[in-house]
């Protein structure tokens, strides 16, 4: 269970409180207007940004201060691969920063490509490959690195509906694999029902505790209203 | 159409004009020097070692001020603190600070009767002595190392943040994250950083003349200087004129593989919020504070002196500042009406073409005033009394010497606005006139107003040619600073210094700050 105690984050004159429970295993939607917080959030929880009030546990456990330690994975947007490394450098540097893999992890590596379907573009770059290609190389790192909990900020906005759904049922094979919890922030209500069971709603410098998605959409709160307008 | 096409032929004519008066003024210089010279046989020690000196100290110098900028903007890459912004405002002054000025307070902190002098000599220890190679080399660390840093520290701004929040989440130690994501940038920005400083020591006559000197500090400019004034042996200033020009064209023609760094002061202000913050403060802020003291005394020396001693101006002061400002304002119009009508011919043609217009610029920062000077002395010399034009010569020079900067800062506005909005241009049917007037020079506003500030400031603070041209009765500013420092009336050399700085900034600040009232946005 991942339990956000009287959290506070504070980012110059903008802060967000966040009080809430997500049990393990739930797949939650971040939704609310931009520029409110959502993404604040997720580095909140990730550890780049340290709570001014409150703390985060994890099973019960306070989170170590190091992004690095906490057993999260995570996936960005853009810039989840680096640039100059190899298709099968970017997933393994999941299993060691330093790139020094022992032969049965160079397997892992191989196998984690192999079910996104890339296993014969190991020694690509980035840079040939489609969008669609690229948010995979980042889902096999995040299904390599088996962590609990996986935070997503807009993963699959930049790609279209085929693209997106192809993603989202690869993303759900991945959760069911590490029978993980996940966060993801996302702008659309539709990749939201897709995907999650549960909403959180970002707004107004507070990010309100999950509620079943079908609820959340039925009788939104005021702000989400003003936010999806009549696109419900 | 047909009025369009026309306008575009005459665009292109006027741009090629220029283009071909450019290489043609260029060159012929360099053939006047090279037609004139006594050949290489003449040239005895004194002059071979000047050529070793003169790559030796920038490989040194700029060695100095790039690996210095590296910590340096790291630090400040991931350091926040009160007067952030300030300091990397700061960093950008050097650059159009006159040479001289920044020599003299340099002086002031490091020379003979400077204060570390002082403070030594308390100790009953030997006072320094900066005249030489090491005040050559130390005045171009001054002047290039905040150069320099600005550069990288945009390198580091470009790094998207994400980048360092993946690479902390995968829980990559710092050496490892130098190497996964800030080594790439700095092998990408460093060699054309490097190049361009290169170019900037090989070609910085002002400081050697001001502080070099004697058998181990003369450079090859200030050798011809010598030559020149001294001697009067234009055979012997022609051959090493034509040294320069060779060194100067091969570093040029690398800068033509190399891309040389864009500092449009894009992205500065991004702090990136790092894992390692924390436990490199002490070292940022050693690298930060030593490197702003280094810019700020100097400076801060002069002002002062300069201030207290401003009732001792002499009289001539007020001729000069009044020349010093027509050269500026003949120089500044010359550039940029040089620099429009190449961006404006060329930026939105090919690749060769611009590829070509990039050349002509990176030959003017190859071209060293002392070989153009040189050279344009030999053509005037049969028909009319060089120094006699010393005015418009040194305005025409100046106008070259601040052209690639002025085209570095124009051609990408243009491109891009050609870029944005030509499409909407011809859904609009825009004629060329309008889009001229009501499209591009609106948007060209705010760098055009900037590049006008760099060009009037460099030209205000030039001690090049006008060194070689200048008689007696004529001064400007920074010359008649020089005369000053060589009689060591440095009292009034630091008044003259602070007109010189306060007229350089003003000139700058009307420029700039008029084309950011136009500007929308």
């Amino acid at each position: 269970m991942l339990h956000l105690n009287q959290v506070e984050f504070t980012q110059g004159s903008f802060s967000l409180v966040a009080n809430f429970k997500i049990q393990t295993g739930a797949k939650v939607a971040v939704i609310g207007p931009s520029g409110e917080g959502k993404s604040t959030l997720l580095h909140g929880i990730a550890g780049f940004l340290k709570p001014t009030r409150g703390n985060i546990r994890w099973a019960g456990e306070p989170m170590p201060n190091h992004p690095g330690l906490r057993p999260i994975s995570l996936l960005f947007q853009d810039h989840n691969l680096f640039p100059h490394l190899t298709v099968f450098n970017n997933v393994a540097i999941g299993l060691n920063p330093r790139l020094r893999l022992s032969a049965p992890q160079k397997k892992q590596v191989s196998l984690a490509l192999q079910k996104v379907g890339l296993q014969d573009r190991n020694e690509s770059y980035p840079s040939d490959l489609s969008g669609g290609q690229r948010g995979r190389i980042g889902l096999a790192r995040v299904l390599l690195r088996q962590r609990p909990l996986l935070l997503l900020d807009e993963p699959f906005a930049a790609l279209g509906p085929a693209l997106k759904d192809e993603m989202l049922e690869a993303l759900d094979n991945v959760l069911s694999s590490n029978s993980a919890t996940a966060l993801m922030v996302t702008h659309d209500p539709q990749d939201a029902l897709i995907f999650a069971d549960q909403a959180i709603l970002v707004a107004d410098g507070y990010a309100s505790a999950p509620q079943p998605i079908q609820e959340f959409f039925d009788d939104p709160p005021r702000a989400l209203k003003a936010y999806l307008g009549n696109r419900t | 159409m047909a009025g369009g096409v026309i306008a575009v032929i005459i665009r292109i004519i006027g741009g090629g004009a220029v283009l071909v008066a450019l290489l043609a003024f260029s060159f012929s210089t360099v053939l006047a020097v090279a037609l004139h010279g006594d050949g290489l046989g003449t040239l005895g020690s004194y002059d071979w070692q000047a050529v070793r000196f003169t790559i030796w100290q920038a490989l040194a110098s700029t060695g100095l001020s790039v690996g210095i900028a590296v910590p340096v903007a790291r630090a400040l890459a991931r350091q926040d603190f009160k007067g952030r912004s300030l300091l990397i405002t700061l960093l950008g002054a050097p650059f159009i600070l006159p040479v001289i000025v920044g020599v003299l307070g340099l002086l002031a902190v490091f020379g003979r009767a400077g204060w570390i002098s002082q403070g030594l000599d308390l100790f009953g220890l030997d006072r320094l002595s900066i005249y030489g190679p090491a005040g050559v080399i130390l005045a171009h660390v001054f002047f290039n190392l905040p150069l320099a840093t600005r550069f990288i520290l945009q390198g580091w701004a470009s790094i998207p943040p994400d980048r360092f929040r993946v690479a902390d989440s995968l829980g990559a130690q710092p050496w490892t994250q130098f190497q996964l994501i800030e080594w790439p940038m700095l092998r990408a920005m460093l060699p054309g950083t490097f190049l361009l400083i290169f170019l900037l020591c090989l070609t910085s006559f002002a400081v050697a003349l001001a502080i070099g000197g004697g058998p181990r500090g003369t450079t090859i400019e200030l050798a011809i200087y010598q030559s020149f004034r001294l001697d009067f042996d234009l055979g012997k200033a022609s051959s090493l004129a034509l040294i320069q020009f060779v060194i100067c064209g091969t570093v040029a023609a690398l800068a033509i593989l190399i891309p040389l760094p864009r500092n449009d002061g894009h992205g500065l202000g991004l702090i990136h919020t790092r894992q390692d913050v924390q436990s490199n403060r002490i070292i940022d802020f050693g690298f930060i504070s030593i490197t702003a003291a280094f810019l700020i005394l100097p400076l801060a020396s002069i002002v002062i002196r300069g201030a207290i001693h401003l009732p001792e101006l002499p009289n001539a002061v007020f001729a000069a500042a009044w020349t010093s400002l027509w050269i500026a304002l003949i120089s500044t119009s010359l550039c940029i009406g040089m620099a429009l009508s190449l961006a404006l011919s060329f930026a939105r043609t090919g690749q060769t073409t611009q590829k070509l217009v990039e050349v002509v610029g990176i030959l003017g920062l190859a071209t060293s005033p002392l070989v153009v000077g040189t050279g344009l002395f030999l053509m005037i010399f049969p028909f009319a009394h060089p120094m006699s034009l010393a005015v418009p010569v040194t305005a025409m020079v100046n106008a070259m010497m601040a052209l690639p900067f002025a085209l570095r800062v124009l051609f990408p506005a243009i491109r891009d606005t050609y870029v944005d909005y030509i499409r909407l241009r011809e859904s609009l049917m825009m004629s060329s006139g309008t889009w001229l007037w009501k499209v591009i020079l609106p948007r060209l506003s705010k760098p055009l107003g900037f590049a006008a500030g760099l060009a009037a400031a460099l030209s205000m603070g030039d001690l090049g040619v006008i060194a070689l041209f200048a008689d007696p009765d004529l001064q400007t500013l920074p010359l008649m600073l020089y005369r000053l420092m060589g009689a060591y009336r440095m009292d009034q050399a630091a008044a003259v210094a602070v007109v010189l700085v306060a007229q350089s900034l003003a000139l700058f600040w009307i420029f700039d700050r008029g084309g950011r009232r136009h500007a929308t946005s």
